[in-house]
């Protein structure tokens, strides 16, 4: 027979959980909304498309999302050709030996580093060393090496879920391993490493500090690769912490969340879609 | 995918190559204090406005960053919110207008009016309550900026002399972060450029003397600092129109209007050291 | 032939990540090292003063901060965590997980400067108004802090729970232990490696954090003595005051990062190990 100490422990259990998910859930939704409630109302298109007036102050953010959309594309043109490049060899060209160990703990390790240290390298690397200046393209060549593990990691995902018969009728046509990859397996795996990019494009646009070292601060619209840039992020930055206008800094704020929920959601959208019902 | 791939692989050479060469032909880039900055992006914008084919970059990294990269011509244009050292003085040097530090503190704060040995001992840390001020009994918090800024060098050059602001104070990265935490917290005292103080904080009065124009002009607030523009050499071309027209009256009027005290003489000379 | 010269240029491409990693590892190191020996170790991480005007270089009120704060973020999120991974595995209802799963991910993917906003606006003046002290502080980092590395403890947790054998389960139960003491006499023990894997990498990234650090921490250089303090973290130290330095304080911004670099990999390198160790 159970015993009521039991039976009383459970339900305390039960109410602390219950009471420790839900308010969790709460404060999330709490911060969402005291941003989305301030900024959402006075929300319009112009804000997208006017160019920032008075430092700030007025007008819209339209440079921010060129730049920010710009100095992604610098990101992805570099980090995904590399991130496939290194998932195809960790999948079909090596067995799990001493190099994959150590791909594979670059990585891993890569993954772990902080955007304050990714800023410090980009601005000693790209700015100085390489006299890129503050620009589009420090900050993308930045931010590539920050996504790369990303990219790797769920294109090797995408690659692995491939069944291996695919591989096997491949070969079994006479076709080379190279010639296995191009024309089977990363069409197929194409998806996963779709979801892996787009994943990349959310973690891009709320990026800040890596980027306040490498792209700069400037409000104008950039004319080329070489032009600084203040991304949506680290322009809303600047409005929180300076107070030049709550009102431009709520809704700029606005627009961060919903760029960044809309990525996401297709990204697990295209999760749930392509890649989970794989096996 | 061969083909995509070399397209793409040229596709990026010209962007790379037409990056270059917008870069030499890119425009006047201007550097320096954080202070000048949001002047000087204000002066830009109007210039730019009025000269749609003229492009002008203005960045940060502070005074001493702008006066190096002036020197070393990373930037056409250097600013500085501090005058310029014995090793510095080779550059060509142009004032474009005067910017007071103002002592601030919360609206709310029942005090105006502190003498600068008042000043000294909170931001050093002996005095720490406002009621040893004849204020409220509630702890003093202090607001700095980080080092490095010429704010702060300015502060402290004026203020401090040789005593050190205490440890224990916050800390906030610009001017504007400065306001915001004074204007939020009924306890903080902070200093700011004089431009930048609006009704979100209260600038105090220095032993009775309000730091206002008529004050600064006469030279009886004193916490004053010159803000300057310095370039390598006597200014040419896009750059020289660009200085004529910081000093043309209009200009200055739009620095008078945010809260500087212009320098302009209004026959129209060549700016000068 | 051509197969060949395939393999060896996808291996360089492999090896990109190590290559980006040694170049960030010899660049940090290069322009900080020369100020430590300057300095001397033992007086760069043991020095209470930062007063770089003065030349006086010591970062322990960093180092000690950041402990404080993550030891803080981590009293909130683990017990949150254990709870919001509980109630998601065994304790909602199935449909609830096809929201609140998504929606975990959606959290994670948050820019920090919105959840340092957040924190600036609401969480700061609470802690001024109710509790004392400027408001920025170590308390309103720990919380924020909390909430931002949630959603990485909850679902690695929620994995290593969910690759446990049902026979566990099944077992406890039919030797009649309630749903509870399942949960937390078999279930967690079982699963306990990937939970603290996940509370390592939380570690990770709560030491790594940097801006929103900077809005609400107050960023004071003071030793630490109540979480009502204002602090400054190693991140933060570097993100301040980065945009203006030149010369020694400078090279002590990256050697600030030399020894965040070094704490960042030995809480990775560990939980690599745990989370290997696990698979096996």
């Amino acid at each position: 027979m159970a015993t009521p100490a039991r039976y009383l422990t459970q339900k305390i259990a039960k109410v602390l959980v219950w009471v420790g998910a839900l308010s969790t859930i709460a404060v999330m939704l709490l911060i969402l909304f005291k941003v989305l409630s301030e900024g959402l109302p006075s929300l319009g298109l112009r804000f997208f498309l006017a160019s920032p007036k008075e430092m700030g102050r007025e007008g819209g953010i339209l440079p921010m999302i060129v730049g920010t959309a710009a100095l992604t594309a610098v990101a992805l043109i570099v980090a995904t050709p590399l991130g496939i490049g290194t998932a195809i060899f960790l999948r079909e060209y090596t067995r799990e030996g001493r190099i994959s160990r150590m791909i594979r703990f670059g990585t891993d390790c890569l993954a772990g580093v902080p955007s304050i240290i990714f800023g410090l390298f980009g601005f000693v690397f790209f700015v100085i060393y390489l006299k890129m200046g503050w620009s589009i393209l420090s900050g993308g060549l930045t931010l590539a090496a920050m996504i790369l593990p990303t990219i790797i990691s769920t294109s090797e995902e995408a690659i692995k879920a491939i069944p291996e018969k695919y591989r096997e009728v491949s070969y079994s046509l006479g076709g080379t391993k190279w010639q296995t990859v191009i024309h089977t397996i990363l069409p197929s795996a194409l998806p996963g490493i779709f979801t892996g990019i787009i994943l990349s494009v959310g973690r891009s646009i709320g990026e800040t500090a890596a980027l306040v070292l490498t792209a700069g601060s400037s409000l104008l619209m950039p004319t080329s690769v070489f032009s600084p840039i203040r991304t949506l992020s680290v322009h809303f930055y600047i409005l929180a912490t300076e107070g030049i206008s709550m009102k431009m800094a709520y809704e700029t704020g606005a627009a961060l969340i919903l760029l960044v929920l809309f990525v996401n959601t297709i990204a697990n959208w295209l999760l749930n879609r392509y890649v989970r019902h794989r096996s | 995918m061969r083909h995509s791939f070399s397209r793409i692989l040229s596709l990026l050479l010209i962007v790379f190559i037409t990056g270059a060469c917008q870069r030499s032909r890119a425009g006047i880039t201007v550097a320096g204090s954080t202070s000048v900055e949001p002047f000087a992006e204000l002066l830009a914008e109007e210039y730019m406005s009025r000269n749609p084919a003229s492009h002008i970059y203005v960045q940060g990294g502070g005074s001493t960053a702008g006066v190096e990269a002036a020197m070393a011509h990373a930037a056409n244009i250097g600013m500085s919110s501090r005058s310029l050292l014995p090793k510095e003085n080779s550059l060509f040097t142009l004032m474009i207008a005067k910017d007071a530090i103002a002592i601030i503190v919360n609206p709310k704060n029942p005090i105006h009016d502190l003498s600068m040995d008042q000043v000294r001992s909170v931001f050093s840390g002996k005095v720490n309550t406002w009621k040893e001020l004849g204020g409220l009994p509630r702890p003093i918090v202090l607001v700095n900026r980080e080092e490095g800024s010429g704010t702060r060098e300015s502060f402290q050059k004026f203020v401090m002399e040789k005593e050190e602001i205490s440890l224990d104070s916050l800390v906030q990265n610009t001017n504007g972060a400065i306001r915001q935490v004074v204007s939020n917290d009924p306890n903080a005292i902070g200093y700011l450029s004089l431009g930048l103080v609006n009704d979100q904080v209260k600038a105090l009065k220095i032993s009775g003397i309000e730091p206002d124009v008529a004050n600064i002009e006469s030279g009886k607030y004193a916490l004053v600092r010159p803000f300057l523009f310095v370039l390598d050499g006597e200014p040419t071309g896009e750059v020289k129109v660009f200085l004529e027209f910081v000093l043309s009256p209009t200009a200055q009027k739009l620095l008078a209007k945010e809260g500087l005290v212009p320098v302009a003489k209004l026959s129209g000379d060549e700016p000068g050291r | 032939m051509k197969e060949k010269i395939i393999e060896k240029i996808l291996l360089l491409v492999a090896l990109s990540s190590i290559l980006i990693l040694a170049l960030i590892t010899f660049f940090i190191f290069e322009q900080g090292l020369p100020l430590i020996s300057k300095v001397g170790p033992r007086a760069f991480i043991l020095g209470e003063r930062w007063v770089p005007s003065q030349g006086s270089y010591g970062i322990l009120p960093m180092i000690l901060s950041s402990f404080w704060v993550t030891f803080g973020a981590l009293a909130l999120s683990i017990p949150l965590g254990l709870a919001c991974t509980i109630f998601l595995k065994e304790w909602s209802p199935p449909s609830a997980g096809l929201v609140l799963r998504p929606a975990i991910h959606l959290l994670a993917a948050i820019p920090s400067v919105i959840y340092g906003f957040w924190g600036l606006v609401v969480l700061v003046p609470l802690v001024r108004n109710y509790l004392g002290g400027p408001g920025l502080s170590i308390l309103s980092g720990s919380v924020i802090l909390g909430f931002m590395i949630l959603p990485t403890i909850i679902s690695i947790s929620e994995d290593s729970l969910r690759a446990l054998p049902p026979t566990y389960k099944e077992g406890a139960l039919a030797l009649g232990a309630t749903h509870w003491q399942t949960i937390w006499r078999v279930l967690i023990p079982a699963a306990r490696s990937g939970i603290v894997t996940s509370i390592v990498l939380g570690m990770g990234r709560a030491v790594g954090e940097t801006m929103a650090m900077i809005m609400i921490l107050g960023n004071s250089v003071k030793m630490p003595t109540s979480f009502l303090d204002s602090a400054r973290t190693l991140t933060t130290n570097i993100g301040l005051e980065m945009a203006y330095a030149s010369g020694d304080h400078r090279q002590a911004l990256f050697a600030t990062g030399i020894v965040l670099f070094v704490i960042i990999m030995l809480l990775n390198s560990l939980a690599i190990f745990l989370s290997r160790r696990r698979i096996d």
